[in-house]
Formats: structure tokens, sequence, C-alpha cells
């Protein structure tokens, strides 16, 4: 692997509560290579938002960063100021939001957004940063006439190609993309996914995509991280993933997930509901629904190891 | 996750809760309270305020403790009896008018239409009209008194109330979760006091706050112009007499300094006081509060971006 454009090692994220702090990601460490698609895939509460949110320290109070080293081309973003971080921040990683009706303003027009977040971050006068919005809408499949448009005028998979186009503007070496097509039906999911495909190939810009929708995510990323009540449990290469998960919540994952081709074999569920967070279990937090568990899984945390090149697993009974 | 309840606190016990919790607010509330106590039971404690009691415009002495007026009456006396009228007016004036304003203003933004027209329009009317000058122009015409001049103030002061909340209101409705309400087939007066008047609870207490400081500096004002009736012993008319007796030109500064300095005070209670109150209408804020003592007990402040805080130091 090339050197990573992005090192998380370790990182810890707590909610601080009248009862005391609660650990929302459970040092979690992973590598993002330039160019690269890495999934993020979990179920809601696992973590995976609130630890891309913590890379760009964009996480709202109640939360703090409990330790932890986040690296991108040798800063440590955990060490930034405020205005080193306001400089890191979109030029060098960028985020598309969940929502796009919430991230656009809606009393000013698409264009004068994509304009005011080149300006903030460049000496563009108005004309040149108005061209280049223009060549930005243009880039993600919107007729540059829509630089007018407000967004309430726009379909949702408009917005969100909107918010793509802004978070692109500055050529960010990473962009994040927090469960980007969640409010948006599937035929216009697959067009932006494969938009943001086409841009990634043609940019070269790495791409952290975080979603709970393990099949589109197994399709469209390069590699997967699969999160568990605030941990990371298995990452690995997309097609390993899908051909042989190793992680038994992964492999449950899986089988949760109805298959169009191939056996009507039917598929199962997981047992049990994920733990709460405030008062996890120890060792190993699948242990009580995992159908491998040991007695060691129950006292003892696993770590994440290697199994093969790339690939990396957190439980015993694999490792 | 589990249930809330032990975290969470309602009804008298939250509103104690954030004034004892902020340190502004702690001391705004002592400020006041001591006020209170003068107000409440001062009275009982001084000689009668009007009464001649020795030589006129006599300096602060162990004999009277801030001095005596142009009449020869006691200062501190007459201090202490106006505390109770000039708070009385004030607060009665303060929550009157929020409660008007509150009315009329959800009325308005609630019910839209014509309503909203015809509310619109009255407060606006009122809000046009400078209020100062009008209620100089009502004190003179109506019979003077405690009485009248609350009035005056109640009626030219609860327009902009009424606007803000009509405004809070509007947007309050556009809301998803009174939307959901709406659905779920709650009455009109339900919707209103348990969705959206709890909302607007920090707006509702700053209101009463600002108010209640406009309505004792107006009412001092008033009071000091000679439009209350001078021959009551309040703030407003102590202020009178000093200026009456040229206070200003013989040196004679214990005759208005304190009661100056009483409505001052009372202003800075009441503004420390606000400081607590915004968490009670936002449960996000008591969250926050327990983010920022655990930041500040690691001797951080609180930062725009989210705060990096190792656990092992």
């Amino acid at each position: 692997m090339t050197e990573p454009i992005l090192t998380v090692r370790d990182l810890c994220v707590d909610y601080i509560t009248d009862r005391g702090p609660v650990r929302a990601v459970d040092r979690v460490s992973l590598e993002i290579a330039p160019g690269e698609i890495l999934g993020i895939a979990g179920e809601s509460g696992s973590g995976k938002s609130t630890m891309a949110q913590a890379l760009l320290r964009i996480l709202p109070p109640p939360a703090v960063i409990a330790g932890g080293e986040v690296r991108h081309g040798g800063t440590d973003l955990l060490a930034l100021s405020e205005s080193e971080l306001r400089e890191m921040r979109w030029k060098r990683i960028s985020m598309v939001f969940q929502s796009a009706m919430d991230a656009l303003n809606p009393v000013l027009t698409v264009g004068e957004q994509i304009v005011d977040t080149l300006r903030a971050h460049s000496a563009m006068n108005p004309r040149q940063a108005r061209e280049r919005a223009a060549a930005l809408l243009t880039r993600v499949g919107i007729p540059a006439a829509q630089l007018d448009a407000f967004a309430h005028q726009l379909s949702g998979g408009m917005r969100q190609r909107v918010g793509i186009a802004i978070a692109l503007a500055l050529e960010p070496s990473l962009v994040i993309l927090d469960e980007p097509t969640t409010a948006l039906d599937v035929i216009v999911e697959r067009e932006i996914l494969e938009q943001i495909r086409d841009l990634q190939s043609r940019l070269g810009f790495a791409v952290m995509f975080i979603t709970h929708d393990l099949g589109r995510m197994l399709q469209f990323s390069d590699r997967v991280a699969v999160f568990y009540a605030a941990r990371l449990v298995e990452i690995g290469p997309a097609a390993a993933m899908r051909r042989a998960p190793r992680h038994p919540y992964t492999q449950g994952l899986l089988r949760a997930f109805p298959s169009l081709h191939g056996e009507s074999a039917g598929h199962e569920s997981i047992g049990g509901a994920p733990p709460s967070l405030e008062h996890p279990p120890a060792g190993c937090r699948f242990h009580p629904r995992c159908p491998l568990a040991m007695d060691r899984c129950r006292v003892e945390r696993p770590e994440v190891l290697e199994i093969e090149p790339g690939h990396s697993v957190a439980c015993f009974a694999v490792t | 996750m589990t249930a809330p309840e032990r975290g969470r606190r309602i009804g008298i016990a939250l509103w104690w809760d954030a004034i004892r919790r902020d340190r502004q607010a702690r001391t705004g509330a002592m400020v006041l309270a001591v006020f209170a106590f003068i107000g409440i039971f001062g009275p009982l404690l001084v000689g009668d305020p009007q009464a001649l009691v020795g030589i006129p415009l006599q300096p602060p002495s162990p004999h009277h403790l801030l001095g005596t007026t142009g009449q020869g009456q006691d200062v501190l006396a007459q201090l202490v009896v106006g505390t109770r009228v000039s708070l009385l007016i004030g607060f009665g004036v303060g929550f009157a008018v929020v409660l008007i304003g509150a009315i009329v203003g959800v009325t308005a933004g609630f019910y839209g239409g014509r309503i909203d027209a015809a509310l619109s329009l009255l407060f606006n009317v009122f809000l046009v009209i400078p209020g100062l000058p009008l209620a100089i122009v009502i004190a003179a015409y109506l019979p003077t008194g405690s009485f009248t001049l609350a009035l005056v103030l109640i009626v030219t002061g609860w327009a902009w109330n009424a606007r803000v909340i009509r405004a809070q209101t509007l947007s309050l409705r556009q809301r998803d979760f009174v939307a959901a309400v709406i659905v779920t087939g709650e009455s009109d007066v339900r919707i209103i006091t348990s969705e959206i008047l709890p909302m607007m609870t920090s707006l509702l207490v700053a209101q009463v706050i600002g108010s209640t400081i406009y309505a004792i500096g107006a009412q001092v004002g008033l009071e000091f112009l000679g439009l209350g009736d001078v021959s009551a012993v309040t703030w407003g008319t102590n202020l009178y007499w000093s200026q009456n007796d040229s206070a200003l030109l013989t040196g004679a500064w214990w005759t208005f300094a304190p009661t100056g300095l009483c409505v001052a005070l009372v202003g800075f209670g009441l503004s420390m006081l606000n400081s607590g109150f915004d968490e009670i209408s936002n449960p996000r804020l008591q969250l926050e509060r327990a983010w920022r003592e655990h930041l500040e007990h690691r001797g951080m402040k609180a930062s725009r971006s989210t705060p990096v805080v190792p656990e092992h130091d």
C-alpha cells in the first residue's frame, strides 16, 4: 500500500453526560490510501458518523476526543489550532452531509453558496468564483443555469449533487460522504454513487463512504470497515468481505441481506439487539449475540489483527 | 438507550437548579433576594418615612445613616419604604406586559390570517407610538398614583413583546413536531400550552426580566418628572424631591445616590439572573453543562471545534 492519505490511530470519542462519559468511538484505527474508496458500515449508534465528524473536529457538544491520533499528510489534525482547522476543513477534507435539504441555506441561491465556499478559502474575485461554480455544477451533472436556483426548486437528488459540488469545490484530497443517499430513492442513489465514482477516478480524491446499507457499500467501495458498538470489528478489501467475511457480526449482516441472484435460501437475522454504550458488555461487545462466543470473549477484548494482507478482524474465534 | 428519568429535572426543581448551577444567575438571585427582603420586611424595621426627624440636608451620620432630605426626613427610611412600591410596580408590570404580549402574540402567530392581521395592526400601532411621551401624556391626564403609573407602563409596553412572541410562534408552528401533534388531533389550547410555549420559556423569562427592568426605569423616570403621586414614597419621588431641593447644586449627594444605586443594582441583579434560564427550554444545554465542566476540570475552555481531551494526563 502506498503512503496513506489519512491515518487514524486508537481514536476515542466520548460524549460527556451528567452520568459521566459514554464512549462512542473506542480505539478505532484505520488508514485511507490516496484515491481509495473506504466504506464504513455499521448500524445506527455504532459510532461511524461520530468517527467521521471527529476527523474534521466538527462534533458538537457534548463530544470530546478522548485520545488517539489522526494524521493527514504529515499533520496531526488533533493538534491543530482553530484557525488551522478552518484552513484544513474543506481544502483538504470535505464532507457531504446526510440531509442535503438542511445543508443548503434556503434563502441563498445554489450559486451564491458555492461562491461563498470558494471565496472563503481563496482569493478569487466574484466573477472567477461564479465561473468556477458553474463549472462545478456541470461537473456533477447539473446545468449551469441552475446557479440561480434556490434549494427548494431542486429535487432531492439535485440538492445532494449540489452538496457534492460544494464538497469538491476546493479539490480536497479526501471527501467524507456521511450517508449521502439515505434520503433518496434507489435509482437516484445509484446515479449519484456512479457519479461520485466517476469524479473520483478523474480527480483522484479519496472517499470515506458511510452508510448502513452494506450491500450498496460492498459494490461501491474498494475496502470496507465494519463498526459494532463503537468499535471496529473488521476491515478488509470489499471483494474479500463479500466473498468471505470473517467476523461473526459481518457474517450475520451479510446473511441478513437477501440476494437477488442465486438460491432463495432465505436470510436470517442476528438475534438480540445492539448493546447500550452506557453499559457495554465486557470483553468482545458482540459476545452476547455471537454464535461462536467462547469464555475468553466474555472477559477479554479482542484486538484487530491482520489475518491476511489488508484484511483484519477483531475476533478470537478467527485470529 | 435507558430512560432519561434520572438526569431529568422538571418544574420548580428545574428552575431552582438553573439558578443554583449558574454563577451569574446565583449572584443575581442573591441581589434580588436582598431587595425582596427589604421590600417585604424593610418598612417594619425603619420609622415613618414622612416624619420630620431632623435638620434638613444633613450628610450621613450614625444617627441618620444616609442623612436627611431637604424636608428633614430620614433618607434610609424613604429608600427602604420606596423599595416596596417600586419593586411591586416593576415586577407587576413586567409580568403583565409579557402575559398580554404572549396571549396576543401566540394567538396572532398560531391562527394567522385575519386574526393575525387584526392583532398585528393593533400592536404595530402601539409600536409606532413613542412609549415614554405617551406614558407622560396618559399619566398627566389620569389621576396620579402608583396604579395609574402601572397601567400606563402596561399600555405602552406590551406591544414589543407581542411582536417578538408572534414571530417566534410563526417559526415554531412550522416545525415538524407541531405538524405531528396537529395530525394526532391535539386541541389548539394544548398545542399552544404544551408544545409551543415551553419552547419559548427562555424567551419569556428574558422578556419578563427585560420588561421589569424597563418598568422600574420608566416608573422612576416618570415619577422623577413629577408625573407620579409626589406625596407617595417611592424611588422615583425620592429623586423628584431631591431634584426639587436642588440636591445637585447643594452637593447633597446622599439624597439621590442611594436611590440611583438601588435602581442600578436591581437592574444588574435581574440581568444576571437571566443567564441561567437558557437551559430550561433547551435540554441540550443541560448536557453541554456536564461537557463544559469536564473541560474546565482539566483547565480547558469550550471551543468551537471538538476539543481533544486525552484521558491520561
